[in-house]
C-alpha cells in the first residue's frame, strides 16, 4: 500500500451514499448550492446546508419553493460563471425537465445528485432508474454510481469533465433510493488542496461563452427562426443545438482521461465509461447499473468458481453512451444481459437495454441483448437472481436458442414471454 | 420634481438601453415602461425576461435591441433564476471584492407573473431576494396572440374569452404586500416619469420589490397606435387603475390618483372604455359590475390610509 | 447621429459552418435589430419648430426612443427607425407635430 493510500485509510468515513454527495460538493469548493427536499435525497441538501451555517464550507444556499426553480435558480448562478450543485429525486426532476433542456441549451457545468426512485403513482420512493432515464435526451451527461467511494469521487470528476472548455455541459451523478443514499459505506477522503489542485479553477467574470457582464452586455436566448443554408444565414438553431451532440461526443474522451488523471492523483479509480469485470474470457456478460453492478461482481465469483465463465459490465457513464467500449466487448460476447430498474414502455425490456440494442444492431458478431427489468421501485435484488439470469445467458449462448425476449426478475407472476 | 430638461441631458437617465428600430409593435406600452425602467436602473443592470411579448421584441439573432445584460428566460422562472443570479453575484464578489453592485430585474409579463409565474415570486419575496420585479401588465397573453390572463379585467373582448371574461383581475400588488415586502408600487405608461420616480426609489431599497405597471396593448385592446399613452392615462383619470406605493408597510396615492379619492372626482369609466375595441360589446350591467369592483378597490385603499399610523 | 461602439465578441455574423459557431448564441446590442423599422410607418410625423417649445413630452413618450434632441434643443426623428405610431402627433400640448401621408419622396428627403 502506497503512504498515500494508508493516510488515505486513516482518513475514512463512515458515511451514507447522500453525505458522499455533500462531501463531493464541499470538497469541489461549490459556491452557489440551491435546495429543495424530496426523499430520498433530503439528507444531501441538509449535509450541504450543515457545512454552510458552520462555516465549513463558503457556498451561497438558496432555499427555493419547488424543484422547477432549483434548476432556474441555478441557471441564474452559473450564467455568472460559478459552480453549482444540487441534488433531486423522482417527481423532482420530473418537475424541473424544461429546465433541464435550458440548462443543457445553455451550456453550463451544473452538477445534480440524483437520488433515484420510482416515479408518481402509486407513491415508491425506493431505487428505480425510471426518472433518470426520462432525462436522458436532455443533453446532460448521466453517471451511475456503485458505491459510495465512487459517489463522491465522481462528483468531484464531474466539475472537472463540465468545465472543459471543449464540453460545457451538465451532469447528473446518481445513486439508487435508500440502497446507496441512506446506507454507510467507508469513503476515504484526500486532502483539500489535492483537490483544488486536481480541479480547474473558477474564473474570474464568467464562463468563456457565457457571462453577466455590463461591460460586455449580451442577449440570450433570441428567437431562432427555421432558416437553412439557402434560406437565411442568421438562423441557427439545428447548428446550435448541434454543438450538444459535439460536445457529448468530446466529452468521452475528457471522461477517459480524468479517470485516468484521479487514479493517478488519488488512487481510485472506478472505470471511464464502463468497468470491466472478468470479460475477458467470456461470451457472456452481465451488464447492470448501479449497486446492481456491484453486487453483480459477487454473482459472477460464485459463477466462476461452479466453472461458468461469465463476467460483468457496469454501466458508469450513460450519457454519453459507451458506444465504442460495447462494440468492441461485443467483438467476443454474445449474449448481453442488461439489469436494470426500469421499463421502456412500448418497447421491450428496460431503457438500458434498448440503447443497448441501438448501439450494438450492426454489430457484424449480432449479439443477442436479453434484456432484465428487476429491483423496480426498490424491490430487493439478490445474487441468486443476478446468478439465475446469468445462467439464462449461458443457456442462450450455449444453445443458440433465444428462450425469452425479456426477463421480469422478481416480478408476483412470472409470465412467460 | 423631475424636469424633463434636466433628464434629456443626465447621464443616466439621457441613454438609451433599448435601441430603436428593434421588433416591438408601433406604440408598444411595454417599450415605454421598459424605456423608462432603464433610464432610472441604468448601465449596471442585469435583466430577466421570461417569456413574455419582451421575449420577441428585442430583436432576431445575432441582433439584440438591450444595451444591458439581458437573458430570455422560461416562462415560470423569472424569478427563481433572479434568486440565482443575485446569489451568483454574491460568490463573484466573495471572489472579487472590487466587483461593484448590479442591479437584478424581472422584467416580466402579466401572463408570467400572475398565472404562471406566481409561484416562483412569491417564493423569491419570501426568501427576500434583493432584486426588482417589474410587471408590465398589457391584460393578455400577448405574445401568443392575446389570449385571456388572470391581469384581464372584467368584460374584457380576448381570444380565449369571446363574449367578455366573466372574472375580475387577479390583484397581484396587494398579494405582494401581504408578504410583506419592502416596497410595492403601481404604474402606468401614461404617466411615465411617476414610474421613473418608483423605479428610482426601488434602486435605492434592499430587498425584493415589486413594481405593476399598466402597459397598453393597441393590437391587443384594439385601439390605434396614437392613443398608447392616453389610454394609460385615461385608465388612471376614470379610477379604473390606482398609482400608489406601499413604502415599508405605508400606503400613499401618487400621482393623479392622490386627487381621485372622491368617486365624482374620477372621470366615468366610459372615457376609457370607449376607446378600446376589446370592450366594444360590454352591455351597461358589465359596466355596472366593473364600477362596483373599481369602487370597491377604492373603498379598501381609502380604508388602508384612513386606518394606517403614520 | 454617431454610432454608438458596442462590444463585438467574435465576427459573430459571419458563420460560414458549424465549425465557425461559439458554444451559446449570443446576440449583440445593435441598432435596427429588426431591420429598417421606418418602412413599417404609414404617416409620417414632422415637427415644426415654430411651433414647438422645447417641452419634450414627444421624446418622453417616444417608445422607440426615435426621437433625440439636437444642438439648438429641437426634438428631432430618426426616420429610419420612426414606426410611425403617432404619439408624439397626439401629445405634443402645442400640436407641433403633424402627421403626413407617407410618400417615397418624403423619407428620401430626410
Amino acid at each position: 500500500m502506497t503512504s498515500q493510500k494508508a493516510e488515505l485509510k486513516a482518513a475514512a468515513r463512515i458515511i451514507s451514499g447522500n453525505e458522499a454527495c455533500a462531501w463531493g460538493a464541499r470538497y469541489a469548493r461549490v459556491q452557489v448550492i440551491s435546495a429543495y427536499p424530496i426523499t430520498p435525497q433530503t439528507t444531501i441538501v441538509e449535509r450541504l446546508s450543515d457545512f454552510v451555517e458552520s462555516g465549513e464550507m463558503d457556498a451561497e444556499y438558496i432555499r427555493v419553493e419547488s424543484e422547477h426553480s432549483v434548476m432556474a435558480s441555478l441557471i441564474g448562478a452559473s450564467y455568472n460563471g460559478v459552480r453549482t450543485y444540487s441534488a433531486t429525486s423522482g417527481q423532482g426532476l420530473a418537475y424541473m425537465h424544461e429546465m433541464l433542456h435550458w440548462a443543457a441549451g445553455s451550456r453550463l457545468p451544473i452538477v445534480m445528485g440524483v437520488a433515484m426512485r420510482g416515479m408518481a403513482p402509486p407513491w415508491n420512493i425506493w431505487a428505480d432508474n425510471q426518472d433518470v432515464m426520462a432525462a436522458r435526451d436532455t443533453g446532460w451527461m448521466i453517471f451511475f454510481a456503485a458505491t459510495h467511494q465512487e459517489v463522491f469521487d465522481t462528483t468531484i470528476q464531474m466539475y472537472k469533465i463540465c468545465e472543459n472548455t471543449n464540453v460545457f455541459l451538465p451532469a447528473f451523478v446518481c445513486l439508487e433510493g435508500f440502497v446507496m443514499s441512506h446506507t454507510e459505506m467507508p469513503v476515504y477522503m484526500p486532502d483539500q488542496e489535492l483537490v483544488d489542485d486536481f480541479l480547474p479553477e473558477i474564473p474570474k467574470n464568467g464562463w468563456p461563452h457565457f457571462f453577466l457582464d455590463p461591460d460586455r452586455p449580451i442577449t440570450h436566448g433570441n428567437l431562432q427562426n427555421p432558416g437553412g443554408p439557402a434560406i437565411s444565414p442568421d438562423c441557427w438553431y439545428y447548428e446550435y443545438r448541434y454543438l450538444i451532440q459535439k460536445a457529448m461526443e468530446n466529452a468521452k474522451q475528457v471522461i477517459i482521461d480524468v479517470a485516468e488523471e484521479f487514479k493517478k492523483k488519488f488512487g481510485f479509480y472506478h472505470g471511464d465509461l464502463i468497468e470491466k469485470y472478468r470479460c475477458d474470457d467470456t461470451e457472456v456478460a452481465l451488464v447492470s447499473i448501479g449497486s446492481l453492478a456491484d453486487q453483480a461482481k459477487v454473482a459472477v465469483d460464485i459463477m466462476r468458481e461452479s466453472g461458468y465463465k461469465v463476467g460483468a459490465v457496469k454501466l458508469r457513464c450513460y450519457k454519453p453512451f459507451p458506444t465504442e467500449q460495447f462494440q468492441e466487448l461485443a467483438n467476443r460476447i454474445r449474449v448481453f444481459p442488461v439489469m436494470e430498474r426500469s421499463m421502456a414502455f412500448g418497447l421491450t425490456g428496460g431503457i438500458a437495454s434498448v440503447d443497448l440494442k441501438a448501439v450494438l444492431n450492426q454489430h457484424p458478431n449480432h449479439p443477442f441483448i436479453l434484456p432484465v427489468i428487476a429491483g423496480v421501485g426498490g424491490r430487493d435484488v439478490r445474487v441468486e437472481d443476478q446468478i439465475e439470469v446469468l445462467k439464462a445467458a449461458v443457456e442462450m449462448a450455449e444453445t443458440n436458442e433465444i428462450k425469452t425476449n425479456v426477463i421480469l426478475s422478481g416480478m408476483h407472476q412470472k409470465e412467460e414471454c | 420634481m423631475v424636469n424633463l430638461r434636466d433628464l434629456v441631458k443626465d447621464p443616466v437617465a439621457g441613454e438609451e438601453y433599448f435601441l430603436k428600430g428593434n421588433s416591438s409593435c408601433a406604440g408598444c406600452g411595454g417599450e415605454v415602461a421598459f424605456r423608462w425602467i432603464m433610464k432610472a436602473l441604468g448601465k449596471r443592470t442585469i435583466v430577466v425576461a421570461p417569456a413574455s411579448c419582451f421575449n420577441v421584441t428585442i430583436g432576431l439573432y445575432p441582433r439584440a435591441g438591450p444595451t444591458i445584460p439581458y437573458l430570455n428566460m422560461a416562462f415560470a422562472a423569472g424569478a427563481a433564476a433572479c434568486s440565482g443570479i443575485v446569489a451568483g453575484l454574491a460568490a463573484r464578489k466573495k471572489l472579487d471584492p472590487s466587483l461593484e453592485d448590479i442591479n437584478v430585474l424581472c422584467f416580466a409579463g402579466d401572463g408570467g407573473t400572475i398565472d404562471i409565474g406566481i409561484q416562483g415570486l412569491s417564493g423569491a419575496a419570501e426568501r427576500e431576494t434583493d432584486f426588482i420585479y417589474i410587471c408590465y401588465d398589457n391584460e393578455a397573453y400577448m405574445n401568443t396572440g392575446t389570449q385571456r390572463s388572470g391581469g384581464t379585467p372584467f368584460g374584457a373582448w380576448t381570444t380565449t374569452t369571446p363574449t367578455g371574461k366573466k372574472q375580475h383581475k387577479k390583484n397581484v400588488p396587494m398579494i405582494m404586500a401581504a408578504h410583506g415586502i419592502p416596497y410595492v408600487a403601481t404604474a402606468s405608461t401614461g404617466y411615465p416619469l411617476d414610474l421613473y420616480k418608483k423605479v428610482l426609489k426601488a434602486k435605492s431599497i434592499k430587498g425584493t420589490k415589486y413594481i405593476h405597471v399598466l402597459a397598453p396593448c393597441a393590437p391587443g385592446w384594439r385601439f390605434p397606435t396614437e392613443l398608447s399613452i392616453e389610454v394609460g392615462r385615461k385608465a388612471v383619470q376614470t379610477g379604473m387603475w390606482v398609482l400608489y406605493e406601499i413604502d415599508h408597510g405605508e400606503m400613499a396615492l401618487t400621482g393623479p390618483s392622490k386627487y381621485l379619492i372622491k368617486k365624482e372626482s374620477r372621470k366615468p369609466i366610459e372615457e376609457y372604455l370607449n376607446l378600446q375595441g376589446r370592450y366594444k360589446n360590454v352591455t351597461p350591467e358589465d359596466i355596472k359590475i366593473l364600477q362596483e369592483w373599481i369602487d370597491k378597490q377604492w373603498s379598501d385603499l381609502k380604508n388602508w390610509i384612513a386606518t394606517q399610523v403614520s | 447621429m454617431p454610432e454608438k461602439k458596442y462590444w463585438k465578441w467574435k465576427e459573430i455574423e459571419n458563420h460560414a459552418s458549424i465549425d465557425d459557431l461559439p458554444p451559446v448564441p449570443l446576440s449583440l446590442p445593435n441598432y435596427g435589430s429588426m431591420g429598417a423599422t421606418g418602412d413599417w410607418r404609414t404617416f409620417c410625423p414632422v415637427i415644426n419648430k415654430a411651433k414647438c417649445n422645447q417641452c419634450y413630452f414627444c421624446w418622453m413618450y417616444c417608445p422607440e426612443a426615435v426621437i433625440e434632441i439636437d444642438e439648438e434643443g429641437y426634438p428631432e426623428i430618426d426616420l429610419e427607425y420612426c414606426k410611425g405610431c403617432l404619439i408624439c402627433v397626439h401629445e405634443c400640448p402645442k400640436k407641433a407635430i403633424e402627421q403626413v401621408r407617407e410618400e417615397k419622396e418624403q423619407v428620401e428627403s430626410e
